[in-house]
C-alpha cells in the first residue's frame, strides 16, 4: 500500500489520474516529496499511462517544473505516456514561456485527455 | 541598496501610500513565505489584478529561492535581504544574498530546442518575462525586479 501526501491517485480504465493536494506548489520540501511520489508511480507501481490533472492548482514554481520534466523523462524511458489537463491560464502561460508546452502533451479537460491515450 | 540610484532615476516616487517592507530571511527552504504572504495581501489591497499578482508572486519566489539555494547555498550564517515597495502602479522588489554572485549572462537559454528539458534557467526566464524590469548588480548577488502597471490597465 502506497501512501501519498502530495497527490491523489485514481484510475480511469488503464489511465492513472493524478490530482494535486496543494493549491500552491512552491514549498521546496513539498516539491521534493511531490517528486518522490510522482516518480514512484512509474518506478515502483509501473504505471504506464499517467494523466496529471491540475484542477485546483493555482501556482507552481520552476522547481516544480523541474519535477514534471524529470517525471516526463522517466515515463518516456519506461515506454509509457503522460498527459496533462485542466491547467489554468496563468500556469499555461508559464508552460508557454518556458516552451514546455512543446514537451508536454497538454489537453483541455480530463475526458479529452483520457480519450487521447 | 546598490540599485537605488538607478531605480530613482527612471521612476517617480511610488508615493506615501505605498507599502514598504525590509526583511532579512534565513537561508532555509520555505523562508520566502515570511515576506510573500504579506506581499500578496498588499498587492491585492493596492488593486493589482489576480494575473499580475500571480506573475509578481512567481518572480519574487524565484528570486528569493535563487538567493537562498544558489546564492547562500543554504548556509545558516547567511541571510537573504528582501526589500519591497508596493503602490497602485509600481511594484519594486530587491533581493540580495550573501553569496559570491553569478553572471546572469552565463545561464544558458532553456528554450533552445536541445535544452528544453535541461535543468536550470527557467526561474530567470520567468522573472524576465513577468516583470517590466530586471537588473542584476555587477557582483551578481542582488537582483532588482520591477513591474509597472501599463497605461490603460486597471
Amino acid at each position: 500500500m502506497t501512501t501519498h501526501h502530495r497527490i491523489d491517485v485514481s484510475k480511469v480504465g488503464d489511465v492513472t489520474v493524478v490530482k494535486f493536494i496543494d493549491k500552491k506548489i512552491l514549498d521546496e520540501a513539498s516539491i521534493q516529496e511531490l517528486g518522490v511520489e510522482l516518480f514512484g508511480l512509474v518506478e515502483q507501481l509501473n504505471r504506464k499511462s499517467i494523466l496529471l490533472n491540475f484542477t485546483g492548482v493555482e501556482f507552481l514554481s520552476s522547481a516544480a517544473l523541474g519535477k514534471l520534466i524529470t517525471l516526463d523523462r522517466k515515463v518516456k524511458a519506461a515506454k509509457g505516456r503522460m498527459k496533462m489537463c485542466n491547467i489554468r491560464p496563468e500556469i499555461f502561460e508559464v508552460f508557454q514561456i518556458t516552451k514546455l508546452n512543446k514537451v508536454f502533451d497538454i489537453r483541455k479537460e480530463e475526458a479529452e485527455a483520457i480519450a487521447a491515450f | 541598496m546598490e540599485h537605488d540610484a538607478a531605480a530613482k532615476q527612471s521612476h517617480s516616487d511610488p508615493g506615501r501610500d505605498a507599502w514598504r517592507r525590509e526583511i532579512d530571511l534565513p537561508s532555509e527552504r520555505g523562508a520566502s513565505r515570511l515576506v510573500t504572504e504579506d506581499l500578496l495581501e498588499q498587492l491585492g489591497a493596492h488593486g493589482w489584478s489576480p494575473s499580475d499578482i500571480f506573475s509578481i508572486h512567481l518572480a519574487a519566489e524565484e528570486a528569493i529561492v535563487n538567493g537562498i539555494v544558489h546564492g547562500n547555498k543554504l548556509d545558516p550564517a547567511k541571510k537573504v535581504h528582501v526589500s519591497c515597495i508596493v503602490s497602485r502602479d509600481l511594484v519594486r522588489i530587491e533581493v540580495t544574498d550573501d553569496g559570491a554572485g553569478f553572471d546572469p549572462a552565463s545561464v544558458p537559454d532553456c528554450t533552445a530546442e536541445d535544452r528544453l528539458t535541461a535543468p536550470g534557467g527557467r526561474g530567470l526566464l520567468l522573472m524576465r518575462s513577468f516583470m517590466t524590469r530586471i537588473e542584476y548588480n555587477a557582483k551578481g548577488n542582488s537582483v532588482l525586479l520591477e513591474k509597472k502597471l501599463e497605461p490603460g490597465e486597471s
